[in-house]
């Protein structure tokens, strides 16, 4: 482990979370203009991360240690998952500890955490939305790691770091069974990070809400903690679609100023990523909840598709 | 000389629980001494017998013995190799934690007395121990049996409700069936010779067409003991209806045993493989892991819910298993051991994690008396102890980093990612499917786990006798803190296992991983090569806790808001109480609704004239009138054909008796011929 | 031959079975049209590709027909007939989407060990795309079987068609002019006939449900 792989680690954590709440605050920007809005400003996620910060928290009698303990533990994994993506540099050190597989375990954990935390207090809303968010994991979890696994085909190797290098190092080649897990992966993005159509991130109807069910019962710093984690994981989810579909420009050696040149290429990136994101949920609607399974069925069989088309193309009649 | 010793060591073990069971029965109500004495020195016996199987692997080698008892001529054989000390290791290390706990957990109470419950209990510890190391098909199937009635016997341990009667009766039925498989299995492999020992059975190379019989009677015979589809119907009744230690034994440590004997015959009693049987397994294993966690998610009764759940285990284990049999059958020996570290790795995973978490439904239990999740909540508050121990159980269980069971789920999907190199094209495109099943089972167990650990711990408490709840007594809680112990060493040394596994994978397959996974440091789980795939689960901790500790430390410094106790906001509703929180069916309604072909559901919906209503769902299996059912009325019909026979007269019977010696003998120079 | 028109090829491909599969999930009728026609404008590609790569001009005819005819003037007849007909609403499929892209799985597996064989036979441009071809094939047959209206069912026809032709394109370098041109005629002239048909059909029975033609049966 060298002094320059431990700066880029420090580095791209630190730019994972300065840049998770621009990226919210974009989106949330983008998406007022395209409805004739004139927005909040990009910098208000932070803003709202001060105020609630500053507030007292309140929290249930009927809390127990888990409630309090979960915020810090969602907030932790989300950082650790955006540490462990490659975003700007392919050479860190925590690639070896974690390899496309524990990233998923990793999402899964939080949402697990959470769901628990939100059943602790036991009010109707907690339950209801613990029960719907697992609902929603236990499709989008194994649709990402299908998505994620028919990348590792290409490469073969589960290891992130790995499947940039391969993509970046290796002649200009198409493959079509991106296609299908580029598509399954817009479907599970949409849904992992609440937005429409399966939730609105905006909105406190009760029939439909997931993620915002779950922390009704936070406030303050508990609160900052949980909205500054869910756009780490907006931002997490953002660089696995780039680490697997538009990897180009992602720096594979770890010296500094490959690293001051993978910046701004990523946050061009990720620039367009959010007005992709804001165009798909102008034009969408939001869903009823009962369609929300077949939604996510669809990603996950599209990305089923994905990995066997890789099979398919590459088969030879025996 | 230290290593011959091995096998004594085990066979003192043996001797010396059933010496306990039969100081157990002198002392029928002496309950304090059963409890306080016995136990714990079963336990210690696990403890040993763990050391001598642990020291056994790290020597190698095997040890034969040839004990001069059982009838003339057919003396006992006896052996301990890699496989069978991986396995005593497993049993070893689990029955430590339920004994002690057991010693803190059976009570006075109406039922089977102490004493007899103490002689069935380490009965069938000797018996699962005697099991594994059998060396000829006589002591295995002796071994076996006894381990089905001791188990029997504990599981109908509260005879007097009617439905554990049927259900241990359930149970003996699909044993036995499962026995005779068995039985029929040995007779094909040792192909005529006459000779039951399993060295002769090895020395046999059977052609593929009887190979394939014994090796589909072999995978029923085991199936019925592991559960596996369909022979799963008795599991689910019996598991839930013995005391929770027994349990414990039942579904962590006694499925094993059928999963050994899987390993014994396919990889080392045959020893051709033809890769249709992978196929087989793997397809059983994923649609058994499938129904068992979709069911699992449906249950409202906690020790049925864990039931379910060690269905998907096992048949996560088989998919495991029949991998590396395909791989091992195009001579991919490499990937093969690779499938069967998952494999095992699962094995000693799973038999830890499921004995934590019955062992804690148990503690719940004697808190509260309840075992319908319907009526349980926020146990957190009284019995933290539990709650907590719990909560590592259901991480292991979920299949979570850094826990123990996210590290076979991640060694079978590396397995299963390899496949790609198959020379048949049609088996690389049934992987991606393949592969998508599990990813989904995993994904369910996390559904299912949550449900299990969100309704009972957490939340407010749904009755009120809850309240009264006490945390578990000190003995149960040794018990399941060594456990969780275990679990969480098995997540964060991962390699140390895989240094174990190694010289089962070698005697199995000739190929084992530990040289390549410690090539990269110990901490670093890599078992092909660092650019294929890594993981560091202390890293990994590592970076959580790190993690933590930042915002931790970041928000303290930084702010100084208070934190102020209120009552629960609830979306400002001011009138919630403990009755509005979800319920168990309701946190199991989507996964009814999305998987509702594989159920059969009765519902009762409220009308709007019912004075009292009630919402009713009642979850069955197909299985049971679709399979079952048929063969149940088949065997009545026969039966009652049978049963024409007798008439009840002395005379008519000493007729049949005559007419068969008569047929005999008439048989008898045909024969000859 | 280059490496990358391969690729492009075994791309188009994948894009025509990912439009396959979006048209059994598909509710709404608009929608599916809108599908077809980029069904159509990838067939059109993937000629184009297949016309540069062994310098056949002819397949650029056929090319530049497919893009008038199926991505414009079919798709056009189409909307016009839905908007008469007035017809946008969701349509219920006879059995759940998930399942039947279940189906659409095994089917997919089932046609390439079918296709895998023949490929090997023949010395055509992609092999894998024939598999594609014929999963495309028999999906749009699953979709025409599983609808219950009318339209839709004309639409799985339709792209059944599409499915055929790149068939043919992609493994052997595409058909003689003369018998695209006929095929093109023939399309045309079902989906008029179609066309009429339908408006027949809600003449007489006041909707386009197909299950009313099961009273026309004898008793």
């Amino acid at each position: 482990m060298t002094f320059s792989q431990l700066l880029s680690e420090f580095f791209t954590i630190v730019a994972s979370l300065l840049l998770a709440p621009l990226l919210l605050g974009w989106v949330t920007q983008l998406r007022a203009w395209l409805q004739n809005r004139s927005g909040p400003g990009i910098f208000q996620p932070y803003r709202i991360l001060h105020k609630l910060f500053n507030k007292d928290s309140v929290m249930a009698d009927t809390a127990s240690s888990l409630f309090r303990f979960t915020p810090y533990l969602i907030f932790g994994c989300m950082l650790l998952a955006s540490a462990i993506v490659p975003t700007l540099s392919t050479d860190f050190p925590l690639a070896q500890a974690a390899d496309a597989i524990a990233l998923v375990g990793l999402f899964a954990l939080a949402r697990i955490f959470i769901s628990l935390a939100a059943m602790d207090v036991g009010t109707a809303f907690g339950t209801l939305g613990a029960r719907r968010e697992m609902f929603v994991g236990f499709l989008a979890e194994p649709a990402l790691l299908m998505v994620l696994f028919t990348s590792s085909l290409i490469a073969h190797s589960t290891s992130l770091k790995t499947i940039v290098t391969t993509q970046i190092d290796r002649p200009f080649a198409i493959y079509p069974s991106l296609v299908f897990a580029g598509f399954a992966f817009i479907l599970i993005f949409l849904a992992e990070n609440a937005r429409i159509p399966v939730d609105n991130p905006s909105t406190h109807l009760e029939l439909t809400m997931i993620h915002e069910a779950l922390i009704l019962e936070y406030s303050g710093r508990h609160l900052a903690l949980l909205e500054w984690a869910s756009s780490l994981k907006l931002f997490a989810y953002s660089s696995i679609g780039i680490a697997l579909f538009l990897p180009w420009g992602i720096s594979t050696q770890g010296s500094i100023m490959s690293l001051l040149y993978a910046l701004p290429i990523f946050i061009l990136k990720l620039l367009v990523f959010g007005v992709v994101l804001a165009l798909i949920e102008t034009f969408s609607a939001k869903m009823r909840i009962f369609r929300v399974p077949e939604f996510l069925t669809i990603a996950f069989l599209l990305a089923v598709i994905g990995m066997l088309t890789y099979i398919l193309l590459g088969a030879k009649a025996s | 000389m230290l290593n011959s010793q091995s096998l004594d060591v085990v066979l003192w073990v043996i001797s010396g629980w059933l010496l306990i069971g039969l100081l157990g029965i002198l002392t029928l109500h002496r309950f304090t001494f059963i409890a306080r004495v016995l136990f714990p020195l079963g336990g210690i016996g696990g403890l040993v017998l763990a050391v001598a199987a642990f020291r056994s692997l790290i020597n190698g080698g095997t040890q034969n013995r040839l004990l001069p008892i059982g009838l003339p001529q057919l003396h006992f054989h006896l052996s301990l190799d890699a496989l069978s000390a991986f396995f005593l290791l497993v049993l070893g290390v689990a029955v430590f934690g339920i004994s002690i706990f057991s010693a803190g957990y059976f009570r006075n109470s109406t039922g089977t007395a102490p004493g007899l419950l103490c002689l069935e209990f380490h009965f069938f510890l000797a018996s699962m121990a005697l099991v594994l190391v059998a060396a000829d098909a006589y002591v295995f199937m002796l071994a076996w049996e006894s381990m089905a009635l001791s188990s029997y016997f504990l599981v109908t341990a509260n005879h007097r409700l009617p439905k554990i009667r049927a259900a241990g009766f359930l149970y003996l039925l699909i044993a036995h069936i499962g026995a005779i498989a068995l039985l029929l299995s040995f007779g094909v492999l040792q192909a005529n010779t006459g000779n039951y020992t399993f060295s002769n059975m090895r020395m046999q190379s059977l052609s593929p067409f009887w190979a394939s019989v014994a090796f589909l009677l072999a995978v029923f015979g085991f199936s019925a003991k592991a559960g596996i589809l369909p022979l799963h119907i008795w599991l689910p009744e019996a598991h839930p209806a013995a005391p929770s230690p027994v349990s414990a034994l039942m579904s962590g440590v006694m499925l094993k045993m059928a999963i050994y004997g899987m390993l014994r015959v396919c990889f080392d009693l045959l020893r051709v493989h033809i890769w249709w049987w992978g196929v087989l397994l793997l397809v059983l294993g994923l649609a058994t892991a499938l129904f068992g966690v979709v069911f699992a998610a449906v249950q409202s009764d906690m020790k049925r819910l864990l039931a379910y759940s060690s269905i998907e285990n096992v048949g996560l284990i088989f998919a495991a298993l029949g991998l590396a049999l395909l791989f091992s059958s195009y001579g991919m020996n490499l990937i093969a051991a690779l499938a069967l570290t998952a494999c095992l790795f699962h094995v000693a995973a799973h038999a830890i994690f499921k004995s934590l978490l019955f062992l804690t439904t148990g503690s719940v239990l004697h808190a509260t008396g309840e075992r319908n999740l319907g009526r349980l909540g926020g146990l957190i508050r009284f019995m933290p102890w539990v709650a907590w121990l719990a909560l590592i159980g259901i991480l292991a269980s979920s299949g979570l980093p850094p826990f123990s069971g996210f590290i076979s789920e991640w060694l079978l999907l590396q397995s299963f990612l390899f496949t790609p190199g198959l020379p048949q094209p049609f088996l690389n495109m049934l992987i991606p499917v393949a592969t998508a099943s599990i990813a989904l089972t995993a994904a369910l167990a996390g559904y299912t786990m949550v449900k299990f650990c969100g309704v009972v711990f957490l939340g407010q408490p749904r009755e009120e006798k809850l309240n009264q709840a006490h945390d578990a007594n000190l003995f149960e809680k040794i018990g399941m803190a060594w456990l969780a112990i275990i679990t969480i060493t098995l997540g964060l040394a991962p390699n140390f296992i895989i240094r174990l596994i190694d010289p089962v994978t070698r005697v199995l397959v000739n190929q084992g991983l530990a040289a390549q996974s410690k090539s990269n440091g110990w901490w670093l789980l890599t078992p092909t090569s660092m650019a294929r795939a890594s993981y560091g689960p202390l890293y990994f901790l590592l970076g959580v806790v790190g993690a933590i500790a930042l915002a931790f430390i970041l928000v303290r410094v930084l702010y100084h808001a208070r934190l102020r106790r209120s009552a629960a906001w609830g979306g400002g509703h001011p009138w919630a109480n403990s009755r509005m929180q979800d319920t168990a069916e309701g946190y199991g309604q989507p996964i009814r609704q999305v998987f509702e072909p594989f159920f059969a559901m009765k519902r009762h919906l409220p009308k709007p004239e019912d004075i009292e209503p009630r919402y009713e769902v009642i979850v069955e299996d197909k299985f049971w009138n679709g399979v079952y059912m048929p063969v149940v009325r088949v065997t009545e019909f026969v039966s009652s054909i049978v049963g024409r026979l007798q008439r009840g007269r002395i005379s008519i019977y000493l007729l049949y008796s005559f007419i068969t010696l008569i047929f005999l003998l008439i048989l008898v120079p045909s024969a000859r011929k | 031959m280059t490496d990358l028109s391969i690729q492009l090829i075994n791309l188009f491909a994948s894009f025509l079975l990912l439009l396959a599969f979006a048209m059994l999930a598909q509710r709404r009728v608009v929608n599916l049209v809108q599908i077809y026609a980029m069904q159509g404008l990838t067939v059109v590609a993937a000629t184009s590709v297949v016309a540069y790569v062994t310098h056949q001009n002819q397949l650029y005819y056929s090319a530049a027909m497919t893009l008038v005819l199926k991505v414009f003037l079919i798709p056009w007849i189409l909307r016009r007939l839905i908007k008469r007909l007035d017809i946008r609403w969701d349509v219920e499929t006879l059995i759940n989407i998930p399942s039947m892209m279940l189906i659409g799985i095994v089917l997919v597996i089932f046609s390439f060990n079918l296709a895998l064989p023949i490929a090997s036979l023949s010395t055509s441009i992609s092999p894998g795309t024939l598999g594609i071809a014929l999963a495309c094939v028999l999906l749009s047959f699953m979709m025409m079987i599983t609808r219950s209206k009318a339209l839709p069912q004309v639409i799985g026809f339709l792209s059944m068609e599409n499915a055929l032709v790149f068939a043919a394109t992609s493994a052997t370098s595409g058909m003689p002019m003369v018998v695209e041109l006929g095929i093109a005629l023939d399309v045309l002239v079902g989906v008029f006939i179609l066309g009429v048909f339908m408006f027949q059909i809600r003449e007489q029975f006041e909707s386009l449900d197909i299950s009313h033609l099961e009273n026309l049966k004898e008793e």
